[in-house]
């Protein structure tokens, strides 16, 4: 019977596909004594064979499928399988302690994984850990009498449908069959869905059931444009999604032809599309997407994937490599915005009540001063190999900009005492979120290079709705003209005093949004990087003459955020016809 | 009994890769290979006892080698030790 799933659409795509449950049986089993101690150790035995063959199989698909390398692990494997100490261990223990197989296979293993795993200074070892696992898990399902996946040897298209996927299990899935994921958990940011977005397959997480829902081979439609999966579909709707799907792609083959293209109106006025980047690992999808900018670079991934603060070395390798990354294009880097709801394992911060009204971001930094001067000097060292703009989050009132930019002063000049240099081009800017920084934007332009508006924080402080509250997600309202009153007079105060507005939150690479902040001639437009081609097609259609009433209308006359998404639609009407 | 010394240099020891290719390489004799350090011996022919003893950079270890293609055994694993990096 068809089902409807609804999850968070974490890559673009459709796939129509049977599915490929990749979950674990249960392979509990009981402790028992047995009498014939050499019809134990024969069964034993063959589960050690049927395991060899097994592994020998899927080593042979993986070669073929995957590869030399990442068929490697499965000659661990088998080596593991045939190793005296390791089988020979087991079996003496079955015949001294006169125990069932399964009972002496899981404490032989055991053993060797506490021993590999005590290895921590070494991490190759600690992955010789997970090898033991992986092949008892196979003996103790063979004894058991039990099937586990294979997900090397897929040799057919399938939607692999999981409750997660760790980095090991997308390792060993075959692109060239795995047309799409399904998980029960994680976001927009799990490795999943970032994993399905770098192979640009379709990607449904967090429909918390699908894995209890489907059955292997079950029919399955994987919507990452919607965040739908459907359990046996109707053959209109395989139809329907199969129509989605072409024109979908069709589009994308469209936008990649825009990679290398400026970012233009139909009246040749240039603008800038950047990218949002968390660490330097994002740079390929920069270039893949023809990113004229790095409009954001989120420097709290370096503090959050590190078990203790990163050094300053540490962290002026990653900036230098991402601003080397972009050859003489902007890289706008952001201080740490720790707090909130990102916290670090290694630093112990007192609870608050309101986190997101609490010491975060800048208020973190200026009352941890060592922590903040740190990052300062890798981010003054790694000016000079590119055009850095230096960002500050958060920043609400005057004396906190000048407080800031007094430390940052403050290093840069010791620095240039030493004889570092630092680059010519560097600007220093912030972000406008809180709505006090976004009331007073004519006083802080004449005291900035720059200014970027985060636009999920200025609409969850305007509106002063917690945005990741769901019963109050009727007021994350992007298109109210509250917000798009403070959005217009940031960009009217920086372009009265000569500097450049940017916007790097969602809102940037939002079809309805778009449009009213080309009206109010925002200059730099930073986003996801698979964002950025739609939205420069997007562009082409503008002829900025015509929009010039918009952002006035928008602000001005429209009474609701639902009167503006009236007055855009109404207007791509119009621009479509 | 055929019985040779070795100083590892390798700077992460007997680890990875060369570990696997010594015991490919022993695995190869029908000669018993035994790794003696630290007082412990394992059978060179396993990765897992091979991998257990956690031999480290400036480790002494013993080989010795018992059976009829004992001498070949050991020139292949010093074969082995030599191109690998891992012992002098």
């Amino acid at each position: 019977m068809t089902k409807t799933l609804k999850g968070i659409a974490a890559s673009d795509g459709i796939a129509i596909a049977p599915a490929y449950l990749l979950v674990e049986p249960d392979l509990s089993f009981s402790k028992s004594s047995v009498d014939d101690v050499e019809a134990e150790v024969a069964r034993y035995k063959d589960a050690i064979k049927t395991s060899t063959t097994e592994v020998e199989k899927i080593r042979d698909v993986a070669k073929k499928s995957l590869g030399e390398e990442e068929s490697q692990v499965f000659e661990a494997h088998l080596m593991i399988l045939n190793d005296p100490e390791f089988t020979g261990a087991i079996e003496n223990e079955i015949k001294d302690s006169k125990i069932n197989a399964e009972a002496a296979l899981d404490e032989t293993a055991q053993k060797f994984i506490q021993i590999f795993e005590s290895m921590t200074d070494n991490p190759y070892m600690q992955e010789r850990a997970a090898d033991v696992r992986d092949v008892s898990k196979r003996i103790m399902a063979h004894l058991l009498g039990k099937e586990l996946p294979n997900p090397a040897s897929i040799d057919h298209e399938v939607i692999v449908v999981a409750h997660d996927l760790t980095p090991s299990d997308t390792a060993q899935l075959n692109k060239k069959y795995v047309k799409g994921f399904i998980t029960d958990i994680g976001g927009r940011t799990a490795h999943s869905a970032i994993m399905a977005r770098s192979l640009e397959l379709p990607a449904v997480v967090g429909t918390d059931s699908i894995t209890k829902d489907v059955k292997n081979g079950d029919m399955l439609i994987d919507d990452g444009l919607d965040g739908v999966a459907i359990i046996d579909p109707s053959d209109d709707q395989v139809a329907d999604y199969k129509k989605k799907g072409e024109a979908f792609l069709k589009q994308k083959a469209e936008w990649k032809k825009l990679k290398d293209e400026p970012s233009v109106t139909a009246d040749g006025k240039q603008f800038t599309i950047a990218a949002n980047i968390g660490t330097p690992n994002d740079m390929p999808g920069v270039h893949e997407n023809g990113a004229e900018a790095v409009g954001l670079y989120r420097t709290e991934f370096l503090y959050m994937d590190s078990s203790n603060f990163p050094t300053e070395d540490d962290q002026f390798e990653a900036y230098k490599k991402v601003i080397e990354g972009m050859n003489g294009k902007q890289v706008i880097i952001r201080t740490m915005d720790i707090g909130g709801d990102k916290h670090l394992d290694y630093w112990d911060l007192p609870d608050e009540m309101n986190p997101f009204l609490g010491v975060r971001a800048i208020r973190l930094s200026l009352k941890n001063e060592k922590i903040f001067r740190t990052q300062l000097r890798a981010l003054l060292r790694a000016s000079a190999y590119g055009k850095l703009g230096i960002m500050f989050p958060m920043i609400g009132t005057l004396a906190e900009l000048r407080q800031a930019k007094a430390i940052l002063n403050d290093e840069k000049q010791k620095l240039v005492e030493k004889g570092v240099k630092i680059g010519d081009d560097l600007q220093v800017g912030m972000m406008i979120e809180v709505p006090a920084a976004a009331v007073l934007a004519d006083q802080f332009a004449k005291e900035v290079d720059f200014f970027s508006i985060g636009t999920n924080d200025l609409i969850q402080y305007t509106m002063a709705a917690d945005r990741g509250n769901d019963n109050l997600s009727y007021l994350y309202q992007p298109y109210n003209p509250s917000v798009l009153r403070l959005i217009k007079h940031t960009i009217d105060s920086a372009h009265e005093n000569g500097i450049w507005c940017g916007m790097c939150g969602e809102a940037a690479g939002d079809n309805t949004m778009f449009p009213i902040l080309l009206s109010m001639g925002l200059d730099e437009y930073s986003m996801s990087a698979t964002s950025i081609l739609r939205i420069r097609s997007l562009m082409k259609k503008f002829d900025t003459k015509d929009l010039k009433e918009l952002a006035n209308e928008a602000c001005f006359v429209s009474e609701t955020a639902e009167e503006n998404e009236k007055l855009v639609n109404d207007l791509m009407k119009k621009i479509d016809k | 009994m055929e019985k040779r010394d070795f100083h590892i240099i390798a700077e992460t020891g007997i680890h990875a890769r060369p570990a696997t290719l010594l015991v490919q390489a022993a695995s190869k004799f029908g000669s018993d290979v035994n790794l003696e350090y630290n007082g412990k011996s394992v059978n060179l022919k396993s990765i897992m006892g091979v991998m257990s003893l956690g031999v480290g950079q400036n480790a002494d270890v013993t080989i010795t080698a018992e059976g009829d293609d004992e001498k070949d055994a050991l020139d292949a694993i010093a074969d082995t030790m030599k191109k690998e990096g891992l012992a002098e």
